[in-house]
């Protein structure tokens, strides 16, 4: 019952939202005009908004509702707790192994998906010899599915060792680099979670690369020649007259990057189950929901994920608009 | 010197372009191996011969997958498109009060964790009769999708000279027609941009796809982890599936990289 | 309708949706089991996807389909861990109410959370129809009894407390008995351990949830391993501290940091003479009788786990209807297949597992399987339920305890352990 209200609340503040500009004018004659000029366009927006305002907003809050319940198990309970979940999962060992785990993945996976994708665009910013096929390779596991990368990559961060060594510890004994052996994603360290970058870096430096390129070839020759002519060298034109234009591709590299390090399930899910070293608070909100139950806690860390990207989406967008408001 | 950096320019771009390909690799000859002669341990050598013994192992059981997907991605893309290219026509070219203030909130949708959604989603599928076929699949991925396919639309049209949307007010057209008349015909680019980034996400979704179908209507990703997630599942077989599993977004990907890097541009909010 | 393809209505239904409540769970719950006999399809949803467990799962449905022809098979595996990957998803499915026909459920507290939560439907009219009633032991009938109702047809009795071993290992060790107790198994693993053997393969998560409960069985007593599921064993106490303690000795004799993925691999490293014991469930005779093709007593053998001896940890595959199963009479019939001398000895001999039925055939079950029928029915014999596979533990305080495990078996504090499992009997009982 509780439920039904809380929705219907939920799109009437989205209606209100929309509906800003209904309120009667002064003058009714240039009201019905305004109308006539712009509600058109908001009654062919108003399906895709009502949906959006429940199926995002809506639903975002009902599930921030369910984190201050107590509902467990698979009847549906709508009390009021207060902020119980939230300290019980901050108690929550397995949470806390959670967030250090995503911290460190996500460092690792930032760091390295930037510093590849950052050198690979570098490499083809000059223009080479078959720039298109690079470009491609480069990207192409961007089509892949993350079902489908981590199957791949489970067998390649094979941790036999002797004789049943095997994928990329195999590799780097044939070709004499077995020193490199690792237990990837098994070793004991708090630091296993940071293997996972690896197929999730394969995936995504791509996308790094493709930003760069593109931010690399937005600076306009014009200003690089300037400074040329002034006598820079090449690495000092690079430092004070791209590397400035440079820095909001950086920023959304790192937001668009972080946001999935905090929400990416299926690649975690797909490698190896059960593993607390890789378990991530995306993959316990799952395990902890559906099956044992926990529905107030699978609410309680998805609210969380919910509040970590919005730390860092919310500004991106705003920033993102108000940039192109000013072009 | 000149040469020097050029060389190694190039051996650096062998090098990670050896890096992108290895897993690619040991994909193709471990699929293509006879089942007999596959080992774990051997993944990395070629094979004594070829067989497509593999796919034929694995393909029935990612047959229907693969019709699932297919019938799951083409309307969802489809719709999700066209709902998109009304909203971008309206919020670049017939705004309305608020369409400023509208515009940042939808876009919000496009980066929300899907498990900040996930139990009342499915609570409210369920009662509306939307959960095990294709049909609730379907509608999740369209409004999914909704955030960035405005934003690709609303990007494109916003290229568009204002004059000639206001030439076609100054005929008379309304908003419908200007839409259908003056916008559309100049937005497939902007539709090949927004078809094939829905089309890839809806294939390669496993979250939505594993809670809402039953497993006649497993799309292609669920049926994949399926199979090949098993642990006792023989490595060849894996791999197989794994392959044909990514055939079509790869094709996409191959057939029209333009667009798919563009989508990914705007997936960055670079339109 | 409810499965219609067509996507292009999808617009029209998500317009009708906005119109419904956001929440109104029992709405349209009722209109999904369309009961009659004219089915022409049923799927059941199962674990059993690995070798061992689906030549089982094979010879039942060859079994059912000769004697239903008319009736499609829909064989819904799930692959991977014991059923811990299909729990969820199953969950999913029945929190969706979109069940399947019938599911794979292990008989005990695992099914009770399903029993409170209405998924499943009162099947005692079928026990009454087949006579079932008279042909399963009492014991069992009375073990899956909730309140005067059945709500699930056993096919199999598994026992869990088994110690596999590979006889020419042990012989090369210089071993000449497996041990009796697990201090005696700690002294064999240190001479093991220096003849460059590992001790004890081991698997998965929960592969090492069922080491854990058949060392608290050796060590406790039937009696007080009982008492840690109803609380009458203290966690805490000095007793289970001590057998905690010998579990954290015993991984340390394992190959825990580079355990196999599942618990098939992790018998090979026995078979191949690698690791000289293995801690499974008799499934693990069909997969080495039937896929690795060994001989019993010669190319493998069995004990009951130390201290476990005359005692046999049950846990029970059964298969239920759930409330709203589409294609309500064909899974009537399954359940029929299920309950079935002809489906258990089609079954069982293959999977490993005795049959739940008291009349079954005995010929058919050989060399491990004789023993185990045996003792199965030999009055004597006592009966515990396991934790691993859902026999004592409902969802909730398992799915705590598999968290805590994974954590201890990381750091070993037996302390913060018992602390932990606790503090879950108490929230979830």
């Amino acid at each position: 019952m509780t439920q039904t209200s809380r929705s219907t609340s939920e799109s009437g503040s989205g209606a209100a939202v929309v509906g800003r500009g209904t309120q009667p004018g002064p003058k009714a004659s240039k009201v019905r005009r305004r109308l006539r000029a712009w509600g058109p366009g908001l009654l062919l927006v108003s399906p895709s908004l009502v949906l959006l305002g429940i199926f995002v907003y809506g639903f975002l809050g009902w599930n921030i509702r369910v984190s201050f319940t107590s509902w467990r198990g698979q009847t549906p309970v709508y009390d009021w707790v207060g902020t119980r979940n939230y300290s019980e999962l901050f108690d929550n060992e397995r949470f806390q192994i959670d967030v250090r785990n995503l911290a460190v993945f996500t460092f690792v996976f930032i760091g390295g998906s930037l510093l590849l994708g950052f050198v690979m665009a570098m490499l083809l910013e000059k223009g080479v010899r078959f720039e298109a096929f690079f470009r491609s390779v480069f990207l192409f596991p961007m089509a892949i599915s993350f079902i489908a990368t981590a199957i791949i990559w489970r067998w390649l961060l094979n941790n036999g060792s002797g004789e049943s060594t095997a994928g990329l510890n195999k590799l780097f004994d044939n070709i004499g680099l077995g020193f490199l052996f690792s237990d990837w994603h098994k070793t004991p360290s708090s630091w296993a979670i940071a293997a996972i970058a690896l197929p999730a870096g394969w995936a995504l430096s791509g996308y790094v690369m493709a930003l760069f390129l593109a931010g690399l070839r937005s600076v306009p020759e014009e200003l690089r020649e300037a400074a040329r002519v002034d006598g820079a060298p090449e690495r000092k034109v690079f430092w004070h007259v791209v590397r400035p234009m440079l820095l909001p591709v950086l920023m959304s590299a790192v937001v668009i990057l972080a946001h999935i390090s905090m929400k990416t399930f299926d690649l975690f899910y797909a490698i190896d189950q059960g593993n607390l070293r890789i378990d991530t608070p995306a993959l316990y909100m799952w395990f902890t929901t559906f099956q044992p139950g926990f529905f107030a806690r699978g609410a309680t860390i998805a609210t969380l994920l919910l509040f970590g990207i919005a730390l860092v989406i919310v500004p991106y967008i705003w920033w993102s608009v108000r940039t192109e408001r000013r072009k | 010197m000149k040469t020097l950096v050029r060389t190694g320019r190039y051996l650096a771009l062998l090098v990670l372009v050896c890096f992108f390909l290895m897993p690619v690799y040991a994909l193709l000859i471990t699929a293509l191996k006879d089942p007999a002669s596959v080992s774990v341990v051997r993944m990395w050598e070629l094979p004594q011969s070829f067989s497509m013994e593999n796919f034929r192992i694995v393909w029935p059981d990612l047959r229907e997958g693969f019709v699932n997907s297919a019938l799951l991605a083409v309307p969802a893309s489809l719709v999700s498109a066209m709902l998109g290219a009304a909203n971008g026509f309206v919020l670049s070219k017939w705004r309305f009060p608020g369409a400023d203030f509208v515009f940042p909130l939808i876009l919000f949708g496009m980066f929300i964790p899907y498990q900040a959604i996930l139990i009342p989603m499915y609570r409210t599928m369920q009662s509306a009769n939307l959960v095990g076929g294709l049909d609730g699949l379907i509608i999740v991925h369209i409004i999914y999708g909704l955030p960035i396919t405005t934003l690709i639309f609303r990007s494109y049209f916003a290229g568009l000279s204002d004059e000639v949307i206001e030439a076609a007010k100054v005929d008379g057209a309304g908003m419908l027609r200007t839409f259908f008349h003056v916008a559309l015909p100049i937005a497939p680019p902007a539709f090949a941009v927004a078809l094939i980034w829905q089309f890839t996400s809806a294939w390669n979704d496993f979250l939505f796809g594993v809670l809402l179908t039953s497993r006649e209507f497993w799309p292609i990703t669920v049926a994949l982890n399926n199979i090949a997630g098993g642990q006792t599942v023989p490595f060849n077989q894996a791999m197989a599936s794994a392959l044909l599993a990514s055939v079509p977004t790869l094709l996409v990907y191959v057939l029209l990289g333009r667009f798919f890097m563009r989508g990914l541009m705007a997936g960055a909010l670079k339109g | 309708m409810r499965y219609s393809r067509r996507g292009i209505v999808a617009l029209g239904l998500a317009a009708a949706l906005i119109a419904l409540p956001a929440c109104s769970s029992s709405a349209n719950d009722d209109d999904g089991g369309s009961s009659g006999s004219g089915d022409t399809e049923v799927e059941v949803f199962s674990w059993w996807a690995g070798p061992g467990e689906k030549e089982g799962l094979d010879a039942m449905i060859a079994d059912f389909t000769t004697k239903n022809s008319g009736i499609k098979f829909n064989n819904a595996a799930v692959a991977g861990g014991a059923g811990t990957n299909a729990k969820t998803v199953l969950a999913t499915r029945l929190q969706a109410k979109n069940p399947p026909d019938s599911y794979q459920v292990h008989a005990g507290l695992e099914l009770a959370s399903d029993i409170e939560a209405g998924y499943v439907e009162d099947i005692t009219y079928l026990y009454d129809q087949q006579g079932w009633k008279e042909k399963f032991p009492k014991g069992l009938v009375d073990a899956i009894t909730v309140d005067g109702k059945i709500y699930s047809v056993p096919v199999n009795i598994h026992r869990s407390n088994l110690l596999w071993f590979n006889p020419a290992t042990l012989q090369k060790a210089g071993i000449s008995a497996p041990p009796k107790t697990w201090a005696e198994f700690l002294t064999q693993a240190a001479t093991l351990k220096s003849k460059g053997i590992t001790a004890l393969s081991i698997g998965p998560g929960w592969t090492q949830e069922h080491l854990l409960e058949n060392v608290l069985l050796g060590e406790l007593g039937t009696d007080k391993y009982t008492g840690l599921w109803n609380g009458s064993t203290d966690w805490k106490s000095a007793e289970v501290t001590a057998a905690l303690t010998t579990y954290t000795k015993i991984l340390g004799f394992s190959d825990l940091k580079s355990a196999a993925a599942d618990w098939q691999p992790a018998l090979d490293k026995v078979v191949d003479g690698t690791a000289a014991y293995n801690v499974m469930g008799d499934w693990a005779d069909g997969y080495l009788k039937g896929a690795k093709a060994l001989k019993f007593k010669t190319g493998y053998d069995v004990v009951a786990t130390p201290g476990s001896e005359g005692v046999y940890n049950f846990l029970s595959d059964s298969f239920t209807l759930p409330v709203g199963a589409p294609h309500k009479g064909a899974a009537e019939k399954w359940l029929v297949e299920c309950g079935s001398t002809e489906g258990q000895d089609a079954f069982n001999p293959q999977k490993g597992s005795v049959p739940a039925r008291t009349d079954a055939d005995k010929s058919k079950y050989t060399d491990y399987l004789a023993a185990a029928l045996a003792e199965w029915q030999n009055p004597a014999t006592k009966i515990v339920g396991s934790l691993a596979h859902g026999v004592v533990a409902n969802n909730a305080f398992k799915g705590e305890i598999d968290t805590a495990l994974q954590i201890f078996v990381q750091d070993g504090n037996v302390a913060k352990f018992a602390d932990a499992v606790a503090k879950a009997y108490d929230a979830n009982k």
